[in-house]
């Protein structure tokens, strides 16, 4: 799995660990990276769901769409649920109670029960070392309940509770960087990732499972039905995410960051934002204000990668 | 031999949970429930116990990490009080509809605000209808003992839910008693290793917390109530063995010199223990008075309080929660209403007293008897009347 930065379908594992049948919307990237991670990790692996699409999606009893063992028990809980389905096994092992083997403790959900209501559980988990991967689905608002922003939402979308309005422009505040949240608990392993770079994002997902501690990996998920686009943009659009600089792949091992999908000059803002209908009441200035604080950040994850560069 | 110990009733909860050899404890430090955690992670730190410690970041979270634990098949403690059983109870309602056996000792507390550490019982009434099987303790060597049967009960397969033991704050969790401590052998001879039924395992793979629409949820409630009320002859069964095991029988109602009471007080937790000495003193000044202690609130024993009160005339209720602007205390309420369908039901007389870790003295039960007596001489026994209320 080490250079495969080269589309080839024989080189994916046939494995899926959530099956074919299930309900998410046509073109949602959020379940085709819920199939990539699902592929990366293999059969040897425990799911601690978030309440959400996901959950809403593929467990509607008494069916179920998981291969894996899988457990949800709320919203705002993963990675606690996770804590716990990690330390449950690494006792009942060291009791000689099941046999001793690697299993994947996966924690997932979306931006809100991430960024918003599970931070706290999250940050816990962190802080604790639970020897577990966390996985965000970042579709930037609560898409399940209908479109509301979260502090994931970036500035200017329009969503059902921060509607583009006469006197507002939609969503009012910038972006939550949740992944320089998880970096200051100082874990092993952070990554960004997005299933339009689908073995990037499998790449990234083995290496954190492989990491010994806690591993954070923010998935940026298009989500068609909430973003105004039509489902056959939901790829395109994950990659004009990463080619305009408003989403970088980038890693942070050990503390050291390293950008993935290197892009030697940004496209403008405007590719990615002209083919959503959430930013289709953007003016020119506010287009340029967005443009100005992606330049700033861009480039401040950039000084942060020559630092690492130069630490090494 | 076991021998009686003088030892904190903390501690003494402590040491059951460490004979019960448990798998994993998720908690968070809350007053008066600190001690019992405190001993914990010294068992755990001095390798006494073999288990994961999760020092949680919330009891939102220590419920969560229980789930966690006991659906990957571990046994499972944790311990919460007042304002921590709140924050968790999204998830405690949860953990019952999952089926997953935790044990809960909640170190029983007010409710704010205003905010107050004292004891009384608007903690546990907060999550009466969560689904745990919820049993109270009246004293040091019952909250040792309840706790020990707790894991035995929740871990039977008929049962599968979990059960918390109400141990009065500071009136128990911070007072030394004797305490009987059974030794490892005796407690492994009745409690076996936990053989959970379903756990996450990646070579049985199950899925948990799946989410009902409205054509099966009344189904999985149904399920829930069946399961939960089939449990009553599983607890009774398990303190059967045990007291055969111990010398020590508990019962889901229990009852103090009731025979030829015409008068009984009802309560729950550590009040049983000056209600029987006021019932004495009111004995010998020759009142017909005695005791009903509920130990077992979920499931409610409905046929053992009927038997209790069979042929009595009046029940003093003494409630340690309110239900403002309601038909009378929690407990009150839940008896009026068992007693519904009897021909001849006594009368209840509701009291809501001991708010707050408020003293309720012998002499309180003395008043209160005369006070019933007043209030069924005018007729007006409706409702209820918050006791010792300063002007």
């Amino acid at each position: 799995m080490e250079k495969l930065n080269v589309y080839a379908v024989r080189l994916l594992p046939k494995y899926e660990a959530i099956a074919p049948g299930h309900r998410a919307c046509q073109g949602c990237a959020e379940v085709l990276a819920v199939r990539l991670v699902g592929k990366a990790l293999g059969r040897n692996t425990v799911v601690a769901c978030a309440t959400g699409c996901m959950e809403i999606i593929s467990s509607p009893l008494p069916t179920t769409s998981w291969r894996v063992p899988w457990i949800h028990v709320a919203f705002e809980n993963a990675a606690a649920v996770a804590s716990g389905v990690e330390a449950g096994l690494k006792v009942l092992m060291r009791k000689g109670r099941i046999p001793k083997k690697k299993i994947n403790i996966l924690a997932m959900g979306g931006d809100g029960g991430t960024a918003d209501i599970g931070l706290q559980a999250l940050s816990g988990a962190l802080e604790r070392g639970h020897n577990f991967t966390y996985v965000c689905y970042d579709n930037e608002a609560y898409m399940n309940t209908g479109i509301q922003r979260s502090s994931s939402t970036p500035f200017g979308a329009a969503t059902t509770t921060s509607p583009a309005g006469k006197v507002k422009p939609g969503q009012v505040t910038w972006k939550k960087n949740m992944p320089e949240i998880a970096v200051a608990h100082n874990i092993p392993y952070v990554a960004t990732a997005c299933p339009s770079y689908p073995f990037d994002l499998m790449e990234k997902v083995k290496r954190a499972a492989e990491t010994e501690g806690p591993a954070y990996v923010h998935v940026f998920s298009v989500c068609p039905t909430g973003w105004r686009l039509t489902p056959d943009l939901a790829v395109r659009a994950g990659r004009l995410a990463v080619e305009t600089g408003i989403f970088p792949l980038y890693e942070v091992v050990e503390g050291k960051y390293k950008l993935s999908v290197e892009i030697p000059k940004l496209r403008p803002v405007e590719d990615y934002l002209k083919i959503q209908g959430r930013f289709r009441h953007l003016t020119p200035d506010l287009i340029d204000k967005i443009q100005e604080r992606i330049n700033k950040d861009y480039n401040k994850l950039l000084a942060k990668i020559r630092f690492s560069e130069e630490m090494s | 031999m076991p021998k009686r110990v003088g030892m904190e009733v903390s501690i003494g909860a402590s040491e059951a949970v460490r004979l019960a050899n448990v798998d994993a404890i998720a908690a968070y430090p809350i007053t008066p429930q600190t001690h019992i955690v405190e001993h914990l992670s010294e068992f755990v730190a001095n390798g006494e116990l073999d288990a994961e410690f999760i020092p949680v970041e919330s009891e939102h979270s220590a419920m969560s990490v229980c789930c966690g634990t006991s659906a990957a098949g571990a046994r499972t403690f944790t311990c919460t009080s007042s304002q921590g059983l709140a924050l968790m109870s999204e998830i405690v309602f949860i953990a019952s509809a999952m089926q997953l056996p935790i044990v809960m000792i909640l170190a029983n507390r007010s409710l704010s605000g205003p905010l107050s550490i004292w004891n009384d019982h608007t903690d546990v009434m907060l999550v009466r209808d969560c689904g745990w099987i919820q049993a109270f303790g009246e004293n040091g060597q019952e909250i040792f003992d309840l706790t020990l049967c707790a894991f035995k009960i929740a871990e039977d397969h008929r049962v599968l839910l979990p059960f918390m033991v109400n141990m009065d704050g500071f009136i128990l969790s911070h007072v030394i008693e004797p305490i009987e401590i059974l030794d490892q052998e005796t407690v492994d001879s009745f409690l076996p290793v936990y053989n959970p039924l379903y756990r996450l395992d990646p070579d049985n793979p199950v899925t948990m917390g799946a989410f009902a629409m409205p054509d099966l949820y009344t189904e999985t409630k149904k399920a829930q109530d069946e399961r939960l009320k089939a449990s009553l002859p599983v607890i009774e069964e398990i303190w059967e063995e045990y007291g055969k095991l111990t010398g020590r029988t508990y019962h889901p109602v229990e009852t103090y010199k009731a025979e030829g009471a015409k008068t009984l007080f009802v309560t729950m937790g550590s009040f049983g223990e000056t209600a029987s000495t006021a019932v004495d003193a009111m004995r010998e000044d020759g009142e017909p008075v005695g005791l009903c202690k509920i130990r077992l609130w979920r499931p409610f024993p409905f046929q053992a309080f009927h038997e209790a009160v069979k042929g009595v005339e009046t029940l003093i209720v003494i409630d340690r929660a309110t239900s403002y602007g309601g038909p009378g205390g929690p407990v009150a309420a839940e008896i009026r209403s068992a007693l519904y369908t009897l021909d001849t039901p006594p009368k209840v007389v509701d009291f809501i007293a001991g708010l707050a870790g408020r003293d309720v003295a012998p002499g309180d039960y003395k008043a209160m008897y005369h006070r019933a007596q007043e209030k069924i001489a005018s007729g007006d026994i409706a409702g209820y009347e918050i006791y010792g209320v300063r002007d």
